[in-house]
C-alpha cells in the first residue's frame, strides 16, 4: 500500500499552487484533506508526480457570515463544520450532515471544498449544496469564475473545474428554517445507499419554500425541483410527500452495486426521503 | 524522488527523518523512528489501529504523508504512559478487559485520550460515536466503552481532588 513516487509542493498561496498546476498540467493535483485521494493513491488508481498540499494557504481556511452569507474556505474540515456554533446557528443542516460523514478522525483531516470538487457521487456535500443554492468560486491562470452547485456536477468525478482551477470557497443564504440530512448507510464510514437533504419554510401552516437533493443516487447529486414543488403550498401532509417521493424517484437514476440492486435503492430512498421531509416540517 | 528533511515533535521530543514525499506517517513512526506503539491494521482508513495525535487531532497515520506532518505535533500511546507509570485510560482498559489481543489499543486509547480532551464528561453514546473510527475485532466493544468511561470519571475525580 505504498503509492508510486511524487514531488510534494506546499505553497504557501493560490497563485503558487496554481503556478504548479500549469507547469505540470495533469501530472499535478491539489491535496485538500486527502482521504479521497490518498487512499486513491495507495491503490495505484490515481496517478501522478506532482501533489500540491494546500495546507499552508491561509486564505482557503475559516469560515465566516456576513449580512446572512455564508462563506467557508475550501480547506475548512468537516470538524471545523461541526464545531462552529456560528454556522450552526446560520445554517444547522451542515452539522447535522457532517456528522454524518466518515468517523472523527477523518472528520478531523477531511475538507469541504474536498468533498464538494472530488466529484464523488457518493460525497454527501455536493447534494447538500446543491439543496442550499451553493455558489463555489474557482481561481484559475485567468482569474476567479464563480459556477452554481447546482451546474458544477457533470458526470462521476467530471466537474466545471478546469484542470488549472482551485475550487477556493463556497457561498451560499444562510439557510433559515426547517432542515434535514437523512443518510442510510450499512456502517459507521460507509457512503450512502441513499441520502436526503431537505429545507423547508412554513408559513400559515403551509409549505412556503421547499428545496431538495438526494446523494449517491445518480452518477451526480440530483437536486429535484419536481420533488420540492410538490411539497409547496401543501400542509405537508402525507398526500403531499407521497408526491414529493414520486417526483424525486422520476429524477434519481441509481445503479446496482455492493449497496443494493436498483429496486432496493430506490425504496430506500423514498423512505430517507419521507424521514427527511417529516423531520423538516417538524423544525419549521 | 529526492528525499525530503521532515522535523517533527513526537511525544515531546525533535525528530529529524529523511523520508520520501510518498513514505506514510505510519512508516516513519514504526520503521524510522522505531515508534511501534501505532499498529498498521487495515491500512486503508478504516480500522484505526493506527490512530496518532497530529497537532490536537486525532488522524489515522496511514493516510497522512510524513511530508504533510512536516512541522507537526505527533502524540503516540507511547507518550501516554509507561509499563511503570500507566495513564488513566491505560489503567481503566486493564481493569475492565478492555482489550483482549491488544491489537487496537494503541489507536484505542490514543483516540479517547483526544476524545476525553474535547469532552470530559461524555455520555455512553457520544463515547460510541466518538469511538466509531475505530473497529476492535475481540471485545465487542462494550468494555471499551466501560473503559473510557470509567477512566473519564477518575480523570475528573483526579482535577477535582487537584483544585
Amino acid at each position: 500500500m505504498i503509492p508510486a513516487a511524487f514531488e510534494y509542493h506546499r505553497p504557501t498561496d493560490v497563485q503558487a499552487a496554481i503556478r504548479v498546476l500549469q507547469d505540470h498540467g495533469d501530472e499535478a493535483r491539489v491535496l485538500a484533506g486527502g482521504h479521497s485521494l490518498i487512499p486513491m493513491m495507495k491503490l495505484r488508481m490515481a496517478d501522478l508526480s506532482h501533489l500540491i498540499d494546500l495546507q499552508d494557504i491561509a486564505e482557503l481556511k475559516g469560515v465566516s457570515i456576513d449580512n446572512g452569507t455564508v462563506s467557508i474556505g475550501a480547506m475548512t474540515t468537516q470538524h471545523e463544520l461541526i464545531e462552529s456554533d456560528e454556522l450552526f446557528r446560520a445554517a444547522p443542516i451542515l452539522r447535522e450532515a457532517a456528522l454524518q460523514i466518515a468517523d472523527p478522525q477523518v472528520r478531523y483531516m477531511g475538507t469541504v471544498g474536498g468533498n464538494v470538487a472530488n466529484g464523488d457521487p457518493g460525497n454527501d456535500m455536493p447534494g447538500l449544496m446543491q439543496c442550499l443554492g451553493a455558489t463555489y468560486t474557482l481561481v484559475g491562470p485567468d482569474g476567479t469564475r464563480e459556477v452554481a452547485a447546482r451546474d458544477f456536477y457533470e458526470a462521476a468525478y467530471m466537474t466545471a473545474r478546469e484542470d488549472e482551477e482551485i475550487l477556493t470557497r463556497i457561498t451560499f443564504a444562510a439557510a433559515m428554517g426547517g432542515y434535514a440530512y437523512e443518510k442510510q448507510k450499512r456502517k459507521i464510514g460507509d457512503y450512502a445507499t441513499a441520502a436526503a437533504a431537505v429545507l423547508l419554510t412554513k408559513e400559515g401552516g403551509r409549505v412556503a419554500s421547499a428545496s431538495i437533493a438526494m446523494t449517491n443516487l445518480s452518477d451526480v447529486p440530483v437536486f429535484s425541483e419536481a420533488a420540492a414543488a410538490a411539497l409547496v403550498g401543501s400542509g405537508c401532509d402525507e398526500g403531499a410527500t407521497t408526491a414529493a417521493i414520486s417526483a424525486m424517484l422520476n429524477d434519481i437514476d441509481p445503479t446496482e452495486d455492493n449497496r443494493g440492486p436498483v429496486d432496493f435503492k430506490r425504496h430506500v430512498a423514498g423512505v430517507i426521503l419521507a424521514r427527511a421531509i417529516q423531520r423538516a416540517w417538524s423544525r419549521a | 524522488m529526492t528525499k525530503m528533511h521532515i522535523k517533527l515533535n513526537v511525544n515531546g521530543e525533535p525528530k529529524e527523518v529523511l523520508a520520501e514525499p510518498r513514505e506514510l506517517l505510519i512508516h516513519t513512526l514504526r520503521e524510522q523512528l522505531n515508534i511501534t506503539g501505532p499498529h498498521i491494521g487495515c491500512e486503508t482508513t478504516h480500522c484505526g489501529a493506527c490512530t496518532v495525535e497530529m497537532n490536537g487531532k486525532s488522524v489515522k497515520s496511514c493516510t497522512v504523508f510524513a511530508a504533510q506532518a512536516d512541522g507537526a505535533e505527533i502524540t503516540t500511546i507511547e507518550g501516554l504512559g509507561t509499563p511503570d507509570a500507566l495513564h488513566v485510560l491505560q489503567q481503566a482498559f486493564r481493569e475492565h478487559h478492555g482489550l483482549q489481543c491488544g491489537f487496537c489499543t494503541p489507536g484505542m486509547i490514543t483516540r479517547a485520550h483526544r476524545l476525553l480532551q474535547e469532552n470530559s464528561n461524555p455520555t455512553e453514546e457520544e463515547v460510541r460515536f466518538g469511538m466509531s473510527g475505530n473497529l476492535c475485532r475481540c471485545t465487542g466493544y462494550q468494555n471499551i466503552v466501560k473503559s473510557i468511561l470509567a477512566a473519564a470519571a477518575e480523570m475528573n475525580a483526579i482535577k477535582e481532588a487537584a483544585e
